[in-house]
């Protein structure tokens, strides 16, 4: 697959050029070598799952595509240009957005607060007009709680609005993260294990949500699932990653048959 | 049965979002603001301006400039005092170098110099948190003392190493120095209280409040999601100082008149502002009126009932009162350690839904 190609999934989406590319990418922390050498790409509009075993590098992958580790080889193409080192909070204004393995939500705010600060980087009245709560601060602020409210909607949690999210049951924290994550209308999305430690209808419902962002609002997604079944049926295209090398990629159905990656999730016999 | 929210239907966001969202809130507040200005001012006198009201007015303001940054930033601080002092002595070089400079236009001043100090004071933070952070702080305050002490240039050069306020007016009206009528002062210093208290509350609604918030309770994720850690951290500490360095301009020029550095902004200040936010409650503005009240009130309120009342020596009552309110404060951490903001916060709560809880 050359990169300018487009390709057609199994339910007949059209998915576009790469958005994302890792060239070679490898990752060391002092003498551990948590990625090895992995090159590979997020196109377009596609649903793109990470999978492996427990220390894989899954989440240090994570990390070096919203900016928050270095690696110390490869490079990191987005959207068809290489990004030199950026600090975290640089890359969000790109339109990267995250959600977090243990829920990272701001405790002592509100759900409301919570999702309005994925606006912020939309955000862009001085610290004076706010001081006066007038006019430009006072508009904007208006127009991003009617995104905010549209989020609210879609992921049914208008409820729970103005809840402090420390009082909220789990499987309603990790929605609201989500939520703040889907307020910056991200281009690409990253979701670090989003149904870890739910039940078969939690799970359910947060994979419909992920089908229907993906959907509706065509938002590319990258995400790490320990949950063979949810990955196989929602993602497009699987990356398997063990002990930080890359050792399949391709379609669910690829994966699947794939010999290395049965090995290292079954084990191999010794003779 | 007054204070419902039933009925009190919200058609915009613009008015879902207003500070005070139930109509009995709103109409306690412009009453409060109604007598603050057209009462108090006939009923005050020297005793009661002096012993609680400037005090208490002074001190709101560097409770709100500590909590936006200890409550909403999450940056703990034990350098208030020093801050103040900048503010007081920015404000008397201010007025003896430029005599003919409103005092209005002197104050802000002063709050602008204190901010500078105070974002060169907070650069630590982008490197260190929680106490590491609070020892850096402590040695911006016995820094400040020091050099307010051993430079006479601070001082102009005067014998005793104090400071002295000159009479400045506002619209004809004495508001510093010996001729101050106490109604003036009072004024003066609520003009200030309303509008900063105003302005942060403004701020922490807003965009602003969030970013901090989001670096206070966690700040990877606040980083991630588009804060950038310096410009949050730098801002909530200029405007936190700005804050206490005008209530140090006030505390000096309008109530004390004269100070000498180590002994009005010693570090017993940055403790008692201290105190005051996490009395009154970390993240309120409201808990930085409590506090400041609680704090002031109580040493008034206990001399009065032990000496006025009861009749006991003036020292065997100071250091009794010392044991109270100290016994006080630990008392209050136990039961309610979110302050008296949060027990403000319950009774509201409490009584939406009384008579009927359930």
């Amino acid at each position: 697959m050359n990169a300018v190609d487009s390709y057609v999934t199994a339910d007949g989406r059209t998915i576009g050029a790469p958005v994302m590319e890792m060239k070679n990418i490898t990752l060391r922390f002092g003498g551990v070598t948590a990625i090895k050498d992995i090159s590979f790409d997020i196109r377009e509009g596609e649903v793109r799952a990470i999978i492996g075993p427990n220390g894989a590098g899954k989440s240090s992958m994570l990390n070096v595509i919203n900016g928050f580790y270095h690696p110390q080889e490869g490079e990191v193409w987005f959207h068809g240009k290489r990004r030199h080192a950026m600090k975290p909070h640089q890359i969000a204004k790109q339109g990267i957005a995250r959600t977090f393995q243990n829920i990272a939500l701001f405790k002592g705010m509100s759900t409301l607060d919570n999702i309005m600060t994925g606006r912020l980087t939309h955000m862009k009245s001085g610290i004076f007009s706010q001081m006066a709560w007038w006019g430009s601060a006072q508009a904007e602020e208006v127009a991003n709680r009617e995104v905010v409210e549209k989020v609210i909607d879609f992921l049914e949690i208008q409820a729970i609005r103005k809840t402090p999210v420390g009082r909220l049951p789990y499987g309603f924290q990790k929605r609201v993260e989500l939520g703040r994550a889907l307020a910056a209308e991200p281009k690409l999305l990253l979701l670090d294990e989003p149904m870890a430690g739910m039940n078969v209808e939690e799970k359910e419902d947060m994979s419909r949500f992920i089908l229907d962002v993906n959907d509706e609002f065509g938002t590319t997604i990258a995400l790490i699932e320990h949950d063979m079944g949810v990955v196989m049926d929602i993602a497009d295209r699987i990356v398997v990653m063990d002990y930080g090398k890359k050792i399949g990629d391709g379609t669910p159905d690829e994966i699947r048959n794939n010999q290395d990656v049965i090995d290292a999730y079954l084990g191999v016999a010794h003779e | 049965m007054l204070y419902r929210e039933a009925g009190d239907y919200k058609t915009s966001y613009a008015k879902d979002q207003q500070t005070f969202p139930i109509a009995f809130d709103r109409w306690g507040y412009r009453l409060t603001i109604a007598f603050a200005v057209l009462v108090v001012p006939f009923i005050l006198n020297d005793y009661w301006t002096n012993a609680v009201v400037l005090p208490f007015l002074i001190y709101a303001i560097a409770a709100i400039g500590l909590n936006i940054l200890t409550g909403y930033c999450g940056q703990v601080s034990l350098g208030s005092g020093g801050f103040m002092a900048v503010g007081a002595y920015a404000a008397y070089k201010l007025m003896t170098s430029f005599p003919e400079l409103n005092i209005v236009f002197v104050i802000l001043l002063s709050g602008g110099v204190t901010a500078l100090v105070g974002m060169l004071f907070g650069l630590p933070s982008l490197r260190i948190k929680g106490f590491y952070l609070a020892v850096a702080t402590l040695a911006a305050q016995f820094f400040l003392v020091w050099l307010f002490n051993k430079v006479p240039w601070f001082y102009n050069y005067s014998a005793s190493g104090q400071i002295s306020a000159p009479e400045r007016s506002l619209f004809g009206y004495a508001v510093t120095g010996a001729n101050a009528h106490p109604a003036t002062s009072y004024l003066f210093c609520l003009g200030f209280v309303f509008v900063l208290a105003w302005a942060a509350r403004n701020m922490t609604r807003g965009a602003n409040g969030r970013k901090w918030m989001a670096i206070r309770d966690m700040d990877i994720a606040a980083e991630i999601i588009g804060v950038d850690p310096m410009k949050a951290k730098l801002t909530a500490f200029g405007v936190s100082s700005f804050y206490i360095g005008i209530s140090g301009a006030l505390l000096f020029a309008v109530y004390l008149g004269a100070a000498e550095v180590g002994e009005a902004f010693g570090i017993e200040k940055s403790f008692l502002i201290l105190f005051m936010v996490i009395i009154g409650g970390l993240g309120s503005i409201f808990g930085s009126f409590a506090g400041a009240a609680f704090m002031i009130l109580m040493p008034v309120l206990l001399k009065n009932i032990m000496v006025g009342q009861m009749g006991w020596p003036t020292d065997l009552a100071s250091h009794f009162q010392f044991v109270i309110v100290g016994g006080l404060i630990i008392i209050f951490l136990i039961v309610e350690p979110h302050g008296l903001a949060q027990l403000w916060r319950l009774a509201k709560e409490k009584l939406r839904l009384w008579p009927f809880p359930h």
